[in-house]
């Protein structure tokens, strides 16, 4: 017997408190299970790539910091390497040690931020982000100490970074190093393997690891579906290659490996920054160049950097004058939403929403 | 280390398979003909020793003469990329063939280069505005829009 | 035994974007005008009024001012500050509001944390309807107050006053938890000075 059921649509956001900001989706249910999925994106479009043809170079560093909000840093990085590849400027080896030590500090931060978050929407109401909160609290501090600023920070620069960093940073610094390990095992015994999250998550929204590359996806993304694909061992930008890490990998793809991927990586991440901090040389933090109106050969170019969401790239065309001609920006979260489709259709709305959770989007950078 | 192909000496290889495919080449990329895109990027795709199985980005870019779309393309396997370049002369009816079948990555940034640059991607399932607004005047991300 | 859904709906998905965009369109057309804040009243000198009302208002305020419950509005980047101020280090439960709402019937105040697109205006402006009476919006970041740094974008709100009325604004990209709170004392102010039976 063929049994028809009716269909129906029902709306998921844009104002919804588990879609991360203004994400809607169009799902057509068929009972409780979703048969169809539409994103629809553009309730965030500021229209920054429109903005940058507006302003210098250098004054659009601060947009930068409101794309993916959650990891400001890494985008300043991105931005100005894309800069630096375009019009040849030199940065010093001590600011490129304490841009990787503000990167990787970064990921921990949106790590901290995507794991709380996704158990947020796996029904831990608000408890785990409490914790989540309390260690991007020590992290953010560390960035007031050097920028003076808790979310948008502002502080790197065309050749190097703004100011060095105060006195007091570095001790801080080894100070959070030592305690994070410690943090990260205390959710690891909350959380491994934790009955509840292990029947919500284990198996749920499997990205093969051909559709997974078929779609371009980047970031934990790809990787926990079993693709050891990282920039920062792939194509190593700045000074990566000079630091051992491992790139952790999931084996099946469902939204349990993502989550072990991402805190894996903060764990990789406190052992960069631990090498750095070993390895920081003396010496200026920014190069000679004058970098207030920059005017770039013309050209184009594209620079990208593992940010922790994914591959974020700066894509800038210079005409020889002091605005971009065109820049665009590959925002991982954007096209990592690609497989949304394949993820969720087949499972029901509450599973949905774990999935979802899972991919860590940040609205900032999807809508731009 | 991505090795950077560089596109002569791609173009080289390419030209023999598919005549008449290039129209131009420079040192990081290869300018492809709009009508041998699809049978180009079949071939970058499939053939052992290119499979450039990873699509990082599309961009488009208006020189107000031409719109230029640019196809950043990556191998996982050999880790080295290549840049396509397409031209469209046409402004007031942009077109160019839709690579979704080859990449699904494409889609959605197809989809915003249509609704912000407004060329239309043939081919694509889901042709429409996506980040703004359906009765939104003009394509913002082109040159001669003023935003105020 | 199979389950084959046919769609078959009234209207197309295509019919539904199409309405958006009107609405929206239809929106932005009104709202080119700021809302005017609706403040005089507080240089205003109330009426006289008698020992049990004066009773009466202030206990109705105090109630008023100290459970205000906030709906989910958080659009972008001040979210991450207004997460913060309502975590652990700085624990918005302390003023009676730890309760973020996500449906605007439970709330009264509205914490409009981040950049307004045209595109989500009439959807904010519906939360807004739907919250009952009394309601109070606190317009956080630049923002919310101007458009900010964003103000010149084609797609950007210049301010949340031009869709709702707005009755305390914070300062700052992003305000810091700490003006947030003293956002909140100030509203909470307002609210206590408020004269239930002034008419
Ligand atoms: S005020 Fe600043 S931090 Fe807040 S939403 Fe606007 S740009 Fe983001």
């Amino acid at each position: 017997m063929v049994m028809k059921t009716e269909p129906l649509v029902l709306n998921i956001g844009p104002a919804h408190p588990s879609t991360h900001g203004v994400f809607r989706m169009r799902a057509t249910l068929d009972g409780e299970v979703i048969i169809d999925v539409e994103p629809i994106f553009g309730y965030l479009h500021r229209g920054i790539e429109k903005l940058a043809e507006e302003r210098t170079y250098q004054q659009f560093i601060p947009l930068t910091d409101r794309l993916d909000y959650v990891s400001a840093m890494g985008n300043n990085m991105a931005y100005c390497m894309a800069v630096e590849k375009l019009a040849a400027i030199p940065v010093p080896e001590r600011a490129e040690y304490i841009r990787v030590i503000m990167a990787e500090l970064q990921r921990i931060a949106s790590h901290l931020i995507a794991v709380g978050s996704f158990l947020n929407d796996c029904g831990a109401f608000m408890t785990p982000i409490l914790y989540m909160v309390r260690e991007r609290e020590k992290i953010v501090d560390l960035f007031e100490m050097v920028s003076g600023q808790r979310l948008t920070y502002n502080y790197m620069r065309f050749g190097g970074l703004s100011q060095d960093v105060p006195d007091e940073f570095l001790p801080a610094l080894r100070k959070f190093i030592d305690q994070m390990p410690r943090y990260l095992d205390e959710y690891d015994q909350l959380l491994k393997e934790n009955e509840i999250l292990l029947a919500r998550t284990k198996g749920v929204g499997i990205l093969s690891k051909e559709t997974a590359i078929n779609c371009s996806m980047t970031g934990p993304m790809l990787r926990g579906s079993g693709v050891p694909w990282d920039l920062r061992k792939a194509d190593p930008y700045s000074v990566y290659s000079r630091f051992e890490f491992d790139i952790p990998c999931g084996a099946r793809g469902d939204s349990y490996d993502r989550y072990r991927v991402r805190v894996e990586e903060m764990r990789q991440s406190v052992r960069i920054i631990r090498q750095a901090m070993e390895q920081l040389p003396v010496g200026p933090v920014r190069s000679k160049t004058p970098v207030m109106l920059i005017r770039p050969p013309a050209g184009e170019v594209y620079s990208h950097v593992e940010s922790p969401k994914g591959e974020l790239g700066f894509y800038l065309v210079s005409d020889g004058s002091i605005a971009p001609y065109r820049c665009h920006i590959r925002g991982p979260s954007f096209i990592n939403l690609t497989a949304l489709r394949e993820m969720i259709v087949g499972w029901k709305v509450a599973d949905a929403i774990v999935i979802f959770g899972s991919i860590d989007i940040v609205m900032g950078e999807v809508d731009r | 280390m991505t090795r950077a192909i560089s596109g002569e000496e791609l173009a080289a290889g390419l030209e023999q398979r598919i005549p008449g495919s290039i129209i131009g080449t420079s040192k990081e990329s290869i300018l492809v003909n709009n009508q041998s895109l699809l049978s180009l990027a079949a071939h970058l795709k499939t053939e052992p020793g290119l499979e450039f199985d990873f699509l990082s980005s599309i961009t488009a870019v208006d020189y107000y003469d031409y719109f230029e779309v640019i196809y950043q393309l990556t191998s996982l396997e050999h880790n080295h990329s290549i840049v396509l370049k397409v031209r469209c002369h046409d402004r007031e009816n942009p077109a160019i063939p839709s690579l979704v079948g080859l990449w699904r990555g494409a889609e959605l940034q197809e989809q915003e280069i249509f609704d912000l640059m407004g060329i239309r991607f043939e081919g694509h399932p889901n042709m429409k505005r996506i980040v703004l607004w359906e009765g939104f005047q003009g394509h913002p991300q082109r040159r001669d829009f003023l935003s105020w | 035994m199979d389950l084959v859904p046919t769609r078959r709906f009234v209207y197309s998905d295509a019919d539904l974007d199409q309405h958006e965009g009107e609405v929206i369109e239809a929106l932005k057309a009104r709202s080119q005008q700021p809302i005017p804040d609706q403040d005089q009243w507080l240089s205003e000198k109330a009426p006289e009024a008698g020992i049990l009302l004066t009773s009466v208002d202030k206990v109705i305020d105090w109630a008023r001012s100290n459970a205000l419950w906030s709906v989910v509005c958080f659009p972008a980047c001040c979210a991450f500050e207004f997460i913060s101020t309502a975590a652990s280090r700085f624990d918005i439960s302390r003023f009676g509001m730890e309760i973020i709402r996500a449906s605007p019937r439970q709330a009264d105040l509205m914490i409009t944390a981040g950049t307004l697109t045209w595109k989500m205006a009439p959807n904010v402006r519906r939360i807004y309807d739907q919250m009952a009476e009394p309601k109070y919006v606190i317009a956080m970041g630049a923002c919310g107050i101007s458009g900010g740094i964003f103000q010149s974008s084609y797609g950007v709100v210049p301010g949340y006053s031009r869709i709702v009325p707005v009755d305390v604004y914070v300062p700052g990209c992003p305000p810091r938890p700490e003006a947030l709170l003293y956002g909140i004392r100030m509203l909470q102010d307002k609210i206590s000075k408020a004269k239930v039976f002034r008419k």
